[in-house]
C-alpha cells in the first residue's frame, strides 16, 4: 500500500527509551532504545525473560508502553486509540507466530484470504473473491501454490508456518514480525522457513525475527541482543558463526 | 488518526456477509454444541408457537362452528319467581314470541317431571341425570340439530310412545342405534326409540334428554303443556333488539321470572376460559426460552474462553475492538435463530398433529412465528452481549499468549 517513496522519509520501527512493567512490578523492559529502517532483516535475541516478547507486543503495538515512544512506519503509538492500532496492525505489520494460529477445518487459501479480511488499506474492504485471488498469489510466493486447499490437519508444521507466513505478508505489509517462527519446527524445516523470510527481505520486506535461538540469529545481518530489559549489543555484518544461507 | 505524512489510519469496515461468515465460523466447527444449546431455544419456542397454535385452531374451529350453527339463536327459559319458586311460562309462548317482527323461528321445548330408564329393573334413583322433554315438531331446525340415527318425530309419532334420544342420553341408557324391537321405560310407559341425535352445540340440554312427542306426554306423562324453554331464531342485525322483548313476550305477566340468554355467548365465554389457561401454559413456554436463553450464552462463554488464540489472532490482523464484539454478537445470535427456527417448525408439526387428531384445520398466526423468531433474536442479543464484551476486552497480548 504504501510507496516506497514515502516510507523511505522515517524509520520502519523507532522505540525511544521505552520501558514496560507489568502490574506487580515485574520490570520486562528498561528503557530501550532501537531503530529499524525499511529493508532491514534483523533478530532480536534473548533467553527467556530477557524482555524480547515484551518487545514484540510493543512493536506489534499489541500493548503499548509504561515510557518512552514508540513509532511503526511513521504512527505514534501514543496518538492512536484501539480503532487506529487495529487499522496500524490490519495495514503495516504481519505477525508470524511459533505456534502458526491457523483456523482448523478452513483451507490454506482461506487462511490466508482472512489475512486480508480486517485490511482497510486506502479503499473499502475488498471482496471475498478478490481476497481469495490475492491469498492464492501469497500461497505461490511461499512456495505453496500446489496445496491451496488443503487443510491445516494436511499439512507438515513447515508448510503450515508457511501458509502463516503467506497470510501475514498477503497485504504486503511495510513490517513482518515474526515470533520464533522455527520454534515448533524442525531443523529442515526451519531451515525453509528462513529462506522464504530471507526472499520476503529481499523483495522489500522489513523482517524482525524474535528468537532465542542463537544459530537462528546468526543468520541474519544485524542482531539485537537482549538481556534483563536492555538491548546490550546491536551487531551489524556477518556473525562469527554461519546458519543456513539463503 | 493522522501519520506524519497525513495518512489516515481507518480500520476495516466488514462487508455484511464477511461479518455473517465470521460469526457463523465458530459454529461449524462445534456441530454438536450447536445442536445442543440451539435445542434449548427451540424448545421454548416449540411451546409458545404449539400453545398458541393449537388454541388459536381451536378458536378457529369455534368460529367455523358457530358460522354454521349461527349466533343469532335465542333461549328463554323460567327463572324463579320473587319468593324462589320455579316459575313456569305460559303455553302461548312460542306464539306469541313469533310475533316480535324479527324472530325467524321460535320453537319450545317443556320439561316433564318424569324419568326414563333402561328397563323397569333399574332402581328409581338411577335415572342417570337424563331429562324428559316434551318437543316441538320443528325443534330440529331451529336449534340446529341433526339426526344422527334414525328419523326424528312425526305429526303421527308425537301422539304414539315414540322418543327420540339426545346423544348424551342414548349413551348412559345404552342404546347404540334405534330398533323398533328396544323399548326404554319413561315415565312406566314403554317407549319405542325412532332416533339419537347428533350433539347440539348451541342446546346442550337437548343432550342429555329423551324427547318425546307433545301429544304422548300431555297425555301419558302428565305434562301440564307450559314450555319451560323457548327457543327463537332472530334475524342477525336484530339479535339484541330482540333479545331485549324476548323476555316480556314469552311472559308479559311476569317478565322478571324469565331468564334470557345467548348460547353461542356461552360457547365464546367457555373460550375465553381456556383462553386463561393457554396464559398459563404461554408463561411456561417462556421460562423454556429464558433457560434455553441461559443455555446460549454459557455457551458463548465458553466458546470465547476457548477461542482466545483466535481473539488475539484476529486482532493481530487488524480486527478492532468492535469487530470481535460483532463476532460474537453475531455467532449468538446465529444460534439462538438456528434454535428459533426449529422450534417454529416443532411447535407448528405438535399444532398440526394436534389439529389432524381433532379434526380441525391448522391455523398458526403468522404473528406468532414473526414473534417466535423475533424473541430468539431478542433472546441471542442479550445471552450474546456479555460474552461479547468480554471478548472485546481481551487485551491482544493476553489473548495470544493465554
Amino acid at each position: 500500500m504504501s510507496a516506497p517513496a514515502v516510507a523511505r522519509d522515517h524509520p520502519v520501527i523507532a522505540l525511544d527509551a521505552v520501558t514496560k512493567t507489568y502490574p506487580g512490578g515485574t520490570q520486562a523492559l528498561r528503557g530501550v532504545s532501537l531503530t529499524v529502517e525499511p529493508g532491514e532483516l534483523v533478530a532480536i535475541v534473548g533467553p527467556s525473560g530477557s524482555g524480547k516478547s515484551s518487545m514484540l507486543n510493543l512493536i506489534g503495538t499489541l500493548d503499548r508502553p509504561t515510557s518512552g515512544r514508540v513509532q511503526i512506519d511513521g504512527f505514534a503509538v501514543a496518538d492512536l486509540d484501539d480503532r487506529g492500532l487495529s487499522a496500524l496492525r490490519g495495514s503495516r505489520i504481519g505477525f508470524v507466530f511459533q505456534h502458526f494460529h491457523l483456523s482448523a477445518g478452513v483451507s490454506a487459501l482461506d487462511n490466508v484470504a482472512d489475512g486480508l479480511l480486517y485490511r482497510a488499506g486506502g479503499h473499502r474492504a475488498t471482496s471475498r473473491a478478490a481476497r481469495r485471488e490475492r491469498a492464492a498469489v501469497a500461497l505461490d510466493r511461499v512456495g505453496l501454490g500446489h496445496r491451496t486447499g488443503h487443510r491445516p490437519h494436511q499439512l507438515s508444521g513447515g508448510e503450515k508456518q508457511r501458509v502463516a507466513i503467506a497470510r501475514a505478508v498477503v497485504g504486503d505489509p511495510p513490517l513482518l514480525l515474526a515470533d520464533e517462527p522455527t520454534g515448533a519446527l524442525d531443523t529442515a524445516a526451519g531451515a525453509g522457513v528462513v529462506d522464504v523470510l530471507c526472499e520476503l527481505n529481499a523483495s522489500g520486506t522489513t523482517v524482525v525475527v524474535i528468537t532465542h535461538d542463537r544459530d537462528l540469529a546468526a543468520s541474519f545481518p544485524r542482531r539485537v541482543w537482549m538481556r534483563d530489559g536492555v538491548a546490550e549489543a546491536d551487531e551489524r555484518g556477518a556473525a562469527p558463526t554461519t546458519g543456513s544461507g539463503s | 488518526m493522522k501519520g506524519p505524512q497525513g495518512r489516515a489510519l481507518h480500520p476495516a469496515r466488514l462487508h455484511p456477509s464477511d461479518v455473517l461468515r465470521v460469526g457463523a465460523s465458530g459454529l461449524w466447527t462445534r456441530p454438536m454444541r450447536v445442536v445442543l444449546s440451539a435445542l434449548g431455544i427451540a424448545i421454548g419456542i416449540a411451546a409458545m408457537v404449539a400453545v398458541v397454535g393449537i388454541s388459536s385452531s381451536s378458536r378457529a374451529e369455534l368460529d367455523r362452528m358457530l358460522d354454521d350453527l349461527g349466533t343469532n339463536l335465542l333461549s328463554a327459559s323460567p327463572g324463579t319467581d320473587l319468593f324462589g319458586a320455579q316459575a313456569a311460562l305460559p303455553t302461548e309462548a312460542v306464539s306469541m314470541v313469533r310475533r316480535i317482527g324479527p324472530v325467524e323461528s321460535s320453537t319450545s321445548t317443556g320439561a316433564v317431571d318424569v324419568r326414563a330408564y333402561r328397563s323397569d329393573r333399574i332402581p328409581a334413583a338411577e335415572s342417570g341425570g337424563i331429562g324428559v322433554r316434551a318437543a316441538d315438531l320443528d325443534l330440529l331446525d331451529t336449534v340446529g340439530a341433526t339426526v344422527a340415527q334414525g328419523t326424528w318425530l312425526t305429526e303421527a309419532s308425537s301422539r304414539f310412545p315414540a322418543v327420540v334420544l339426545g346423544k348424551v342420553a342414548a349413551e348412559r341408557l345404552g342404546i347404540g342405534h334405534p330398533d323398533p324391537r328396544v323399548l326404554v321405560q319413561v315415565g312406566g310407559v314403554p317407549c319405542v326409540v325412532v332416533g339419537i341425535l347428533d350433539a347440539v352445540p348451541l342446546a346442550p340440554e337437548l343432550d342429555s334428554s329423551v324427547l318425546a312427542g307433545r301429544q304422548f306426554a300431555a297425555q301419558q306423562l302428565g305434562w301440564d303443556g307450559h314450555p319451560t324453554r323457548v327457543y327463537a331464531r332472530a334475524a342477525p342485525a336484530q339479535v339484541d333488539a330482540v333479545r331485549s322483548v324476548l323476555g316480556a313476550t314469552a311472559n308479559p305477566a311476569a317478565p322478571n321470572e324469565v331468564d334470557v340468554s345467548r348460547p353461542s355467548d356461552a360457547l365464546a365465554a367457555q373460550e375465553a376460559t381456556d383462553a386463561a389457561f393457554t396464559g398459563l401454559l404461554l408463561g411456561l413456554g417462556g421460562v423454556a426460552l429464558l433457560v434455553g436463553g441461559i443455555g446460549v450464552a454459557n455457551t458463548m462463554v465458553i466458546s470465547v474462553l476457548e477461542r482466545r488464540a483466535e481473539i488475539g489472532l484476529r486482532r493481530s490482523l487488524g480486527a478492532t475492538r468492535g469487530h470481535i464484539r460483532r463476532q460474537f454478537l453475531v455467532e449468538s445470535l446465529v444460534l439462538s435463530t438456528l434454535g428459533g427456527i426449529g422450534g417454529v417448525v416443532l411447535g407448528w408439526l405438535i399444532t398440526a398433529g394436534y389439529a389432524t387428531t381433532q379434526g380441525w384445520d391448522v391455523a398458526v398466526p403468522v404473528l406468532v412465528v414473526v414473534a417466535g423468531v423475533g424473541l430468539t433474536v431478542l433472546t441471542g442479543a442479550v445471552a450474546g452481549i456479555l460474552p461479547a464484551v468480554r471478548a472485546a476486552r481481551l487485551s491482544p497480548t493476553e489473548a495470544l499468549t493465554g
